[in-house]
C-alpha cells in the first residue's frame, strides 16, 4: 500500500498529459462566446492582399457578414475551403477572412491556389484581433448582423450539413430582420 | 582558417552558428552517457575514469551553444535577412540594442536562449561544485545533459533559427513587434529563462539523488544555493514582466492572470515551497520525499509553461505562432522528464520513515503547512489555466476562466499562508512550548491588528475591511521576522548572513502585500475628452492638456501629448504619453506617460483624437504601485544574502550524511532560533 502511494504523482501526471495531448488535437465545436450580442471589437489591421490598405471594423458593417478565421497552418481550414467558396456565391451574406497568426506570402499563395472566397481577408499576424474575439483556434466563424453585432460564433469546420443546421436558419432570420428595418 | 572564411564568404557565417549548435548537441549526447558509464562501473574498472569527462563535456556544450547564440546576434546586427527568422523579426531601422534583443523576440531565437541558459547553468554547476562528491556531480551533469539533448534537438528539428531564405533574400525585414521594442523586454526574457531553467538544476540534483539512493542532508545543502538562485531569477523575471505590462500595454494593470503569466507563477510558487522544504531537509533530515517531489514538479511546471506558450493550445498575449508539431515535441519532452523521474521516484523514494520526529507545535509543522498551502495555490492556478482545456477535453463545451476566479480563490488561500508565515520563524524546531509561543505572538499580533484597523481611517478617511486585512497581514509578516531577528541577536549577539537574507525576503513579501492591497483598493481612473488647455482633477492632482507634438523615432512616428500635472497649484511633472505608428509593421502603439513616485504614480495614456483638436485621455492614479516590484527586489536581495552563507562555499567538506550532523551544525547558529534549551534536546 505504502509502495503504491509512491506511484500517485506519476499517475496524476500521466492523466494530465492525456488531457494536454487531447487539447492539442481537439476541435472544440460551437462555443458560447461572451461576445455574442456585443459589437464587433474595433481593430485596424492591414489587408492580406494589399499590405498598404488598412481595414477596420467599419468595413464590415452594413450587410450580414461572416468572418471566417483561417490560416495556412490549419489543415481543417483546407477541408473547409471548398464549402466557403460555395457560400461566397450566396448573395445574402458577405464572407470576410481573418487570416490568423499566419505568414503573408504563404496565405496569398493559398488564396491564389485554392480560389479566394473572401471579399477581403484581414491580416492578423500577431493574433491581436483574434485575442479580442476570443479565438481559440482555427477555423472559427463569426456571424455579424447588419448593425455590426456578433450573433453567433462557431468553432470548427463548416460543411454542407453544418451550414444547413447551424447557419441557414440564423441567416434567414437576420435577412428578415434587415428587411423589416430592425 | 575560420576568420579567413568569414571575410571571404560572409554568407557562410549563419551556417557556422547552425553547425555549432549541432556540435553542442553531440556534446550533450556524450555528456548524458559517458559519465554515467563511469558511475556504474566497478571501482577497479579503468572505465571509472570516465566520470572525469563530465566537466569537460559540459564546458564543450556550453561553449558551442554560446557560439551559436553569438552568431545569431551578430547576424541580427549586420541585418542578414537571408535568415528567415531575422527577416521576420528585424529591420535595418531598428536600433542596434533592439536588434540584439530581437534575438529572443520570437519562438526560434528565444528557444535558443533557453538552451543557452540551460548550458550556462550546467557550466556553472560544473565550475562551482568543488565541495561536492565527484560521482554525484557527474550524475547531476549527466541529467542536465539529457535535458539539453531534448531542447537542442527541439530547436534543430522544429524551430531552427538559422533557416535560410535562399534564393529570394528580402531587402528589408518585417521588423520586431513594437510591443517588444522596449528596455523591459531586453532583460525580461533572459531573467525569466534563467529562472525556469535554473529549476532544471534542482531537478537534476533530485534525480541524481534518486539514482544514487541518497536523499540526505548533504544533498539538500548542495542543491539549496542553486535552487535559491533559480528562484531569484524567476522572481526578478516575473516582477519585470509585470512592470513592463504596466507601463507598456497602456492599461495600467500589473497582473492579468494571463495563461503565460500563470505559467511563470506556478513554478515560482512551487519553487518557494521547495526552498523552504530544502531548508528543513538540510537541517532536520525530514520531508525528504516531499522535497524531491517539489524539485521534480518545479521543473515540470517550467516545462508545462513552455508547452502552453508554444503549442497554441491556449491563446494569450504572449502566444507564439501556433504549431501543433512543436506542441507534440514539448509534450514528449515533458512526458519523458516527468514520467522518467516520477517512475524513478516511485521505486527509489525513501522507504525508511524519517527518523527525526517532530511535535505538532513546531517549526516543521508550520513549514509543512505553508508548503501544503503553496501547493494548493499552485493547483488552483493550474486548474484555472487549464480549465478551459479540461472542460473541452471532456466534451462539455467551452468556458473561460478569468481574473474573477483567480482573485476569489487566490486571495483567501494566500491570506492563510501569510498568517502561518508569520508564526513560522518564531516557533521552535521539533517541539515548542505552547505558552512560550503564545507569549511571543501576543505583541506582534496586537500591534499589527491595531495598525491594520487604523490605517484605512488615517490614509483613506474611512474604514475599509479589505485594506485593513491586507495591512494587518503585511505588518504581521514584517513584525514577526524583525522580532525574530532581534531575539536571535539578543541571544547570540550575532546574525548570520543567511538569517539576514530570510528576514529581508520576508520583509519583501510584506512590502508586496502593501503594494497589492493599496493599489487595488485606492487606485482611480478616468477616461475623458480633453480640449486644449482643459484641466481635470483626479485624486487631488490637476491634469492639464497643453497640446500635441509630432515626434519622429528611428522606426516610427508619434503623436506626443504634452500634459502638465499640478498638485495644490504647484507644478509636479510634464508627462509625454505617445501614440506611435510603426512604419514597417503598420501597427499602432500607446506609450504611457508616467510620473513615478514611492507613494503614488500618475499615469496618463493617450486615446483617439476627437474633432476640434480634443483628445481622449485616460488618467490613472496608482498609489503604492511601485511597492509591488520593490518587494520583489527585496526578495531577491534576501536570496543573494542567503546564497552568500559560508557553508555553501566551504571546499571539500567532509561528507555530511546524517541529520544528526546537520543538527549539530544548526546549533552553531545558522538561520534558526537557536536556544540554549535545544542543545540538550539534540
Amino acid at each position: 500500500m505504502d509502495k503504491l502511494i509512491r506511484f500517485l504523482p506519476l499517475i496524476l501526471v500521466v492523466a494530465l498529459g492525456v488531457v494536454l495531448y487531447r487539447g492539442l488535437s481537439l476541435n472544440p465545436q460551437d462555443m458560447p462566446s461572451a461576445l455574442v450580442g456585443k459589437a464587433m471589437p474595433s481593430f485596424s489591421l492591414a489587408s492580406l492582399n494589399d499590405s498598404k490598405k488598412t481595414v477596420t471594423q467599419a468595413d464590415l458593417i452594413g450587410d450580414i457578414v461572416l468572418v471566417n478565421v483561417w490560416a495556412t497552418w490549419c489543415p481543417t481550414c483546407k477541408y473547409e475551403h471548398p464549402y466557403l467558396v460555395d457560400i461566397a456565391k450566396d448573395p445574402q451574406v458577405k464572407l470576410y477572412g481573418l487570416n490568423y497568426k499566419d505568414e503573408r506570402d504563404a496565405a496569398q499563395k493559398w488564396l491564389r491556389f485554392y480560389e479566394d472566397p473572401y471579399v477581403f481577408s484581414i491580416f492578423d499576424e500577431e493574433g491581436t484581433l483574434g485575442l479580442d474575439l476570443g479565438v481559440y483556434g482555427a477555423p472559427e466563424t463569426f456571424v455579424i448582423d447588419h448593425h455590426g453585432i456578433i450573433r453567433k460564433r462557431f468553432a470548427g469546420a463548416i460543411d454542407t450539413k453544418v451550414w444547413q443546421r447551424e447557419f441557414e436558419p440564423l441567416i434567414a432570420q437576420l435577412t428578415k430582420e434587415k428587411k423589416q428595418g430592425k | 582558417m575560420i576568420p579567413d572564411l568569414v571575410t571571404k564568404m560572409p554568407e557562410l557565417v549563419p551556417e557556422l552558428g547552425h553547425i555549432a549548435l549541432i556540435i553542442a548537441l553531440a556534446f550533450s549526447i556524450c555528456l548524458s552517457v559517458i559519465p554515467l558509464v563511469g558511475v556504474y562501473c566497478s571501482e577497479q574498472s579503468t572505465l571509472k575514469r570516465l566520470i572525469g569527462y563530465a566537466k569537460p563535456l559540459t564546458f564543450g556544450m556550453f561553449i558551442f551553444t554560446s557560439i551559436s547564440l553569438v552568431i545569431l546576434a551578430y547576424s541580427f546586427v549586420i541585418d542578414d535577412f537571408s535568415i528567415k527568422y531575422i527577416a521576420s523579426h528585424s529591420n535595418t531601422h531598428l536600433p542596434y540594442y533592439f536588434k540584439v534583443s530581437a534575438v529572443w523576440g520570437g519562438h526560434e531565437g528565444s528557444l535558443l536562449l533557453w538552451v543557452f541558459a540551460l548550458t550556462a547553468w550546467t557550466a556553472a554547476v560544473a565550475s562551482f561544485s568543488n565541495g561536492i562528491e565527484e560521482e554525484f556531480i557527474a550524475r547531476v551533469l549527466a541529467v542536465m545533459g539529457m535535458i539539453a539533448i531534448g531542447f537542442i534537438a527541439f530547436t534543430l528539428l522544429t524551430s531552427n533559427p538559422f533557416e535560410r531564405l535562399w534564393p529570394n533574400v528580402p531587402m528589408e525585414g518585417r521588423d520586431l513587434n513594437p510591443l517588444l521594442q522596449d528596455v523591459g523586454l531586453i532583460i525580461h526574457p533572459p531573467l525569466l529563462y534563467l529562472g525556469y531553467v535554473g529549476f532544471a538544476v534542482a531537478f537534476a540534483f533530485a534525480v541524481a539523488a534518486l539514482m544514487a539512493g541518497k536523499m540526505d542532508a548533504a544533498w539538500a545543502r548542495w542543491s539549496r544555493p542553486w535552487t535559491v538562485g533559480a528562484w531569484m531569477f524567476l522572481t526578478l523575471g516575473i516582477a519585470l514582466g509585470s512592470w513592463w505590462a504596466y507601463y507598456e500595454l497602456g492599461w495600467g494593470g500589473w497582473w492579468f492572470w494571463d495563461p503565460v503569466e500563470n505559467a511563470s507563477f506556478m513554478p515560482w510558487l512551487i519553487g518557494t515551497a521547495l526552498i523552504h522544504s530544502l531548508a528543513v531537509t538540510e537541517k532536520r533530515g525530514t520531508f525528504r520525499n516531499w522535497t524531491i517531489l517539489l524539485a521534480i514538479f518545479a521543473f515540470g511546471l517550467s516545462l508545462l509553461g513552455t508547452f502552453l506558450v508554444r503549442s497554441g493550445v491556449i491563446t494569450s498575449v504572449h502566444s507564439f505562432a501556433a504549431d501543433p508539431s512543436r506542441g507534440i515535441f514539448i509534450l514528449m519532452l515533458l512526458a519523458i522528464a516527468m514520467g522518467g523521474s516520477l517512475t524513478l521516484y516511485a521505486f527509489r523514494a525513501n522507504t525508511v520513515a524519517s527518523f527525526s520526529r517532530f511535535a505538532f507545535y513546531s517549526r516543521e509543522t508550520a513549514l509543512l503547512l505553508c508548503n501544503v498551502i503553496l501547493v494548493v495555490a499552485t493547483v488552483t492556478v493550474l486548474l484555472g489555466t487549464l480549465y478551459p482545456l479540461l472542460v473541452d477535453a471532456m466534451g462539455y463545451g467551452k468556458i473561460s476562466v478569468g481574473p474573477p476566479y483567480f482573485n476569489a480563490v487566490f486571495v483567501p488561500i494566500m491570506s492563510i499562508l501569510f498568517i502561518i508565515m508569520g508564526i513560522g520563524p518564531l516557533i521552535r524546531w521539533k517541539k515548542a512550548k505552547q505558552g512560550e509561543l503564545r507569549k511571543k505572538l501576543i505583541k506582534p499580533s496586537v500591534l499589527s491588528i491595531a495598525f491594520g484597523l487604523l490605517f484605512p481611517v488615517i490614509y483613506g478617511g474611512e474604514f475599509n475591511a479589505l485594506v485593513s486585512m491586507g495591512m494587518i497581514l503585511a505588518m504581521w509578516v514584517f513584525l514577526v521576522v524583525i522580532k525574530e531577528m532581534v531575539n536571535q541577536y539578543k541571544l547570540t549577539s550575532k546574525i548570520t548572513i543567511s538569517h539576514l537574507g530570510m528576514t529581508i525576503a520576508h520583509a519583501g513579501i510584506a512590502i508586496t502585500i502593501v503594494g497589492v492591497t493599496l493599489v487595488s483598493v485606492y487606485e482611480s481612473e478616468t477616461n475623458i475628452k480633453m480640449a486644449l488647455n482643459e484641466k481635470v482633477i483626479i485624486s487631488g492632482y490637476e491634469i492639464e492638456f497643453s497640446g500635441i507634438k509630432y515626434v519622429e523615432g528611428p522606426n516610427y512616428s508619434a503623436e506626443q501629448g504634452q500634459i502638465n500635472v499640478y498638485k495644490d497649484g504647484d507644478f509636479v511633472a510634464l508627462l509625454k504619453p505617445e501614440r506611435r505608428a510603426y512604419r514597417v509593421q503598420t501597427m499602432g502603439m500607446t506609450e504611457a506617460g508616467i510620473d513615478p513616485g514611492l507613494f503614488r504614480d500618475v499615469y496618463v495614456a493617450l486615446g483617439d483624437p476627437l474633432p476640434d483638436g480634443a483628445w481622449a485621455v485616460r488618467v490613472h492614479y496608482k498609489p503604492f504601485v511601485r511597492w509591488i516590484w520593490l518587494g520583489a527586489i527585496f526578495m531577491c536581495l534576501g536570496g543573494i544574502f542567503s546564497m552568500l552563507d559560508k557553508r555553501y562555499r566551504s571546499k571539500k567538506t567532509s561528507k555530511v550524511s546524517s541529520a544528526a550532523v546537520a543538527d549539530s551544525q544548526e546549533n552553531t547558529g545558522s538561520n534558526l532560533t537557536t536556544h540554549p534549551a535545544k542543545v540538550s534536546e539534540a
